[in-house]
């Protein structure tokens, strides 16, 4: 049950589709693996997408932020797609801001608002 | 009329069943997907404290009726270290792990009802509700 995140290329840029719930070590390989990915490709930007994820606690959200800070220390754009009305509810009302981070409705606009970004 | 199901949480794992569980039930209670996602996260930061701050307890879910009233019920029990300070936990950002300090208050907030009983040395008892509006 330990099946790692993919991390697709295109051009310079990498796409994360998280495609299921995720566990603790699973989230923590993935920071791990996204950051390695970075460095090997000289990625400029990075779009996570969390459509499916329907929620998302303390643990998970401090991964997700931590990633969004290293991403940022890399050099890199991180937009963040997909995050459903439930999850951004109870994101606030747990207290967790994902500061410093762009964000689309979904994957297509998320793509578009970085290359824009890049582009700047 | 009383389910009660539970889930032990001895390892990470256990942390992913019991938030599972807690979902099914709460889809089966009837609630919508907001709270569904409420009910979700609030087990699965109790059952995280239990597992990372005493080692090991267990997650009780129930469904209540009170005066006309349908809800569920979630209780975290654990035999760990107990909380010395109740009134501090409840701040948000204190952690004593490095973690964002945000369960207990979180979990306050997206609950209705929520009461903590801890000892130290003897462990600690979080009972929390959500009903159906
Ligand atoms: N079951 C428990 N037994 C003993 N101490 C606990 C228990 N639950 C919580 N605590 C204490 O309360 C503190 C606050 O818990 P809370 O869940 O709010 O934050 P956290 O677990 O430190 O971080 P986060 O939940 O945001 O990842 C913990 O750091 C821990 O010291
Ligand atoms: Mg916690």
């Amino acid at each position: 049950m330990n099946a790692r995140i993919p991390i697709l290329k295109l051009n310079e840029v990498l796409i994360v589709s998280i495609q299921w719930e995720l566990d603790d070590q699973t989230a923590i390989q993935f920071q791990e693996d996204l950051l390695n990915k970075m460095h090997e490709t000289a990625a400029l930007g990075v779009v996570i997408d969390l459509t499916p994820i329907d929620f998302i606690d303390s643990f998970i959200a401090k991964v997700l932020g931590d990633v969004i800070n290293m991403t940022g220390l890399m050099g890199a754009k991180v937009v963040i797609t997909g995050i459903q009305p439930a999850v951004a509810i109870t994101l606030i009302e747990l207290g967790i801001r994902l500061n410093n981070v762009m964000t689309a409705l979904d994957l297509e606009n998320g793509l578009d608002k970085l290359y824009k970004e890049l582009e700047a | 009329m009383n389910f009660r199901s539970s889930v032990e949480i001895i390892t990470e794992w256990d942390i992913v069943a019991a938030r599972q569980l807690g979902r099914n039930e709460a889809k089966k209670a009837g609630f919508g997907t907001v709270d569904q996602a409420r009910i979700t996260t609030a087990i699965s930061e109790l059952a995280r404290n239990i597992y990372l701050y005493a080692g090991k307890g267990k997650i009780e879910i129930e469904r209540v009726s009170e005066g006309g009233a349908f809800g569920i019920k979630i209780i975290a029990s654990d035999e760990g270290p107990g909380i010395p300070d109740l009134r501090k936990v409840m701040e948000d950002g204190f952690s004593t792990s490095g973690g964002l300090g945000a369960g207990m208050p979180g979990v306050k907030r997206l609950m209705d009802e929520f009461k903590v009983s801890s000892e130290p040395g003897v462990g600690t008892i979080i009972t929390t509700k959500k009903w159906l509006h």
